[in-house]
């Protein structure tokens, strides 16, 4: 009898025999696509260096995918990845991270690199709260909501994360959600080519502590909710800002041209040596 | 040679071929001499968004293969911390030059303070050791960054090079080796398309190769509890003592080669002890004291961490008085005596003001009076 594997099964570090997400998590679903959209651009782990910050989305390539990676601290994985890209600039540089990690702690390194358009994909795991450390509000956590921080139910405005990093300047920027795997494939694979900062944000389901503190449901809820809010972007575009309150737009947001920074150094390099350019 | 551009000089020498940084007083000429030069050989000078950004930048880069620095003073220290555990946990070659700087807080950006030499070694959470060089002069902010890098190569750890705003401007002549005569490390990296499971690149006392990205390694990197293999184990205390302690050990069981003091001392009842811009005073009021025919030798900490505890034992077993002088309230002072107090005993002497190198006429003052 030959034995069945699963296709993507190549790409898992050989002595990782289990994941260590909840049941229920969104985080398969994404590592999936990330690994789906490698494998069809008929690329392999060897061309990329994945860099995580802390929380569960850095578990998602952290240790499973069998290929270069930095765990690094909180917040700070976009800051490390420009380092990583300033010396393999020939490698794919893909941080996968959460929105604690790049809205609240790290808000700072997702602007600025945004407005460097320094080539990276950074995949952004939005599931409005704090899962690892236990359900706290997130900057991301829709006003009003109970969390482990505000029982009362949370009194700040969230923030849209896409539409922080397109005010910035990245120069490709889409959002899915977790009940969009294909999109989602899709859209990642534009990524990786994109010759700037990109940025994918996946609206994601934590039933264990999103799905149970703010009363979301089971992870099927909270999927079904994701296709009945999703709006796409065309359909949002024709109508007024009240019809879309409450309303998940996804598609793609962004795609533009603007100087990288990588092919600007080089320039600088050339002008510093007295070459023309 | 302004102290700050020596030391980039130094850098350059080193083979530095990526630094990133953030403006702050009085290290920026390090930056803007780096951003100058850097380009030219290759390389870039990045200038981040703060300093937890340079930090992490260079740590990437590090990991790419890259030979990685960054200057700063007290506050931007404060500010990478965090990192700069990192950068040890994962056993990364990188350079942080400390410019000293008038503290605490944002305190006074232009005076010459040495006030932050524990805090590269007990800064970041948890146990941990680090080495420091604490250059006297120009010449020594040459010389000590180009070590600064060697060191870090050798052992894959972040090396601190504790300049302060005295030595960081101060001018004198520099002599820069030719490029072939100045000795140049290289860390070790695994053999390249060796199986990536059998890489062992983490947590040997005698240094494991590093298992640099983009070679094939595959290398899985966590500065959480890991194992030889850079395998994460939260779980096990076995694992987290083997962390710790081989992490530790990496640089005590390699003090003999790292430890550097400089040492005058022979035949001397008193013996002055520095480091730093002090010592030059510390070596004025030596020699002066000695023109009176007063038995006063000194001891300069090259290296303030590992902390020379051995040789400032051997000093205080051969004098009868030591006189610790520090352009602080006394920071290195609590280790010294605690190595020194067998044997002799162990004077401080501040600053009269904080901020003011020694004047050699007040310690001769203080030799006086300890010799009485």
């Amino acid at each position: 009898m030959t034995e069945i594997v699963h296709p993507l099964h190549r790409f898992i570090r050989p002595h990782v025999t289990s994941t260590t997400n909840c049941p229920g998590c969104g985080n398969g679903i994404a590592a999936q696509a990330i690994l789906r959209a490698i494998d069809e651009l008929g690329m392999t782990l060897d061309d990329f260096v994945f860099v995580t910050g802390i929380g569960c989305s850095a578990w998602i390539p952290s240790p499973f995918f069998d290929v270069d990676v930095l765990h690094t601290t909180h917040g700070r994985p976009i800051a490390f990845a420009l380092g990583i890209k300033m010396g393999l600039p020939e490698k794919k540089v893909v941080v996968t991270s959460g929105d604690g990690d790049l809205a609240a702690i790290g808000g700072n390194h997702l602007i600025h690199n945004a407005r460097r358009n320094i080539e990276m994909t950074v995949i952004c795991l939005n599931n409005r709260i704090y899962g690892m450390t236990g359900g706290q509000a997130a900057p991301t956590t829709p006003l009003g909501l109970k969390t482990a921080t505000t029982p009362y139910g949370t009194f700040e405005n969230p923030f849209d994360i896409s539409e922080l990093v397109i005010a910035a300047g990245a120069t490709f920027v889409a959002r899915w959600t977790t009940y969009h795997p294909r999109q989602l494939t899709a859209w990642i694979k534009k990524a990786i080519q994109k010759k700037g900062f990109s940025f994918i944000e996946v609206i994601t389901q934590c039933p264990v502590q999103y799905g149970r503190k703010t009363g979301s449901g089971s992870a099927v809820e909270m999927l079904r909710e994701y296709k009945e809010r999703s709006i796409s972007v065309k359909e949002a575009a024709g109508l007024p800002k009240e019809k879309i309150q409450g309303r998940i737009v996804v598609g793609e947001l962004v795609d533009k041209e603007a100087p990288e920074m990588l092919e600007e150094i080089n320039r600088m390099r050339k002008r510093a040596s007295g070459e023309k350019t | 040679m302004m102290g700050n551009t020596a030391c980039a000089e130094g850098a350059i020498a080193a083979g530095c071929e990526f630094a990133a940084g953030y403006p702050i007083t009085p290290a920026t000429e390090i930056a803007t001499r780096l951003a100058e030069r850097l380009p030219r050989v290759g390389g870039v000078f990045l200038q981040m968004e703060d300093e937890i950004s340079s930090i992490a930048a260079i740590i990437g880069a590090s990991w790419t293969g890259k030979k990685v620095m960054t200057a700063t003073s007290g506050p931007g220290i404060s500010l990478m911390l965090e990192n700069i555990g990192f950068a040890i946990g994962v056993e990364t070659p990188c350079v942080i030059v400390n410019v000293q700087r008038g503290a605490p807080t944002t305190g006074m950006p232009t005076a010459g303070v040495c006030g932050d030499m524990v805090q590269p070694r007990r800064g970041s959470h948890g146990d941990y050791e680090i080495i420091a060089l604490c250059p006297a002069s120009p010449q020594e902010m040459f010389e000590h960054t180009l070590l600064a890098f060697n060191f870090a190569e050798k052992y894959r750890t972040p090396v601190f090079v504790l300049s302060d705003a005295f030595v960081g401007h101060m001018r004198e002549e520099v002599l820069i080796p030719e490029p072939g005569k100045i000795p140049i490390a290289h860390r070790k990296i695994p053999a390249v398309g060796m199986d990536p499971q059998k890489v062992q690149g983490f947590l040997d006392e005698n240094v494991a190769p590093m298992p640099i990205f983009g070679k094939g390694f595959r290398s899985h990197v966590t500065s959480s509890c890991h194992d030889e293999y850079g395998k994460r184990n939260l779980s096990d205390l076995a694992a987290l003592d083997n962390f710790v302690r081989k992490l530790c050990n990496k640089i005590l069981s390699h003090k003999r080669d790292i430890v550097m003091v400089e040492g005058d001392y022979e035949g001397a009842e008193v013996v002055l002890v520095s480091y730093g811009a002090v010592s030059r005073a510390a070596r004025m009021a030596a020699d002066r004291a000695r023109e009176e025919g007063l038995p006063v030798g000194t001891l300069r900490l090259i290296t303030p961490w590992p902390f020379p505890g051995e040789e400032v034992g051997e000093m205080a077993k051969k004098a009868k008085k030591v006189i610790v002088l520090e352009n602080n309230l006394g920071q290195l002072y609590p280790f010294i005596k605690a190595e020194a107090a067998h044997y002799s005993e162990v004077f401080f002497l501040p600053p009269r003001v904080i901020g003011e190198i020694h004047d050699p006429e007040n310690i001769l003052k203080q030799i006086r009076e300890v010799l009485k």
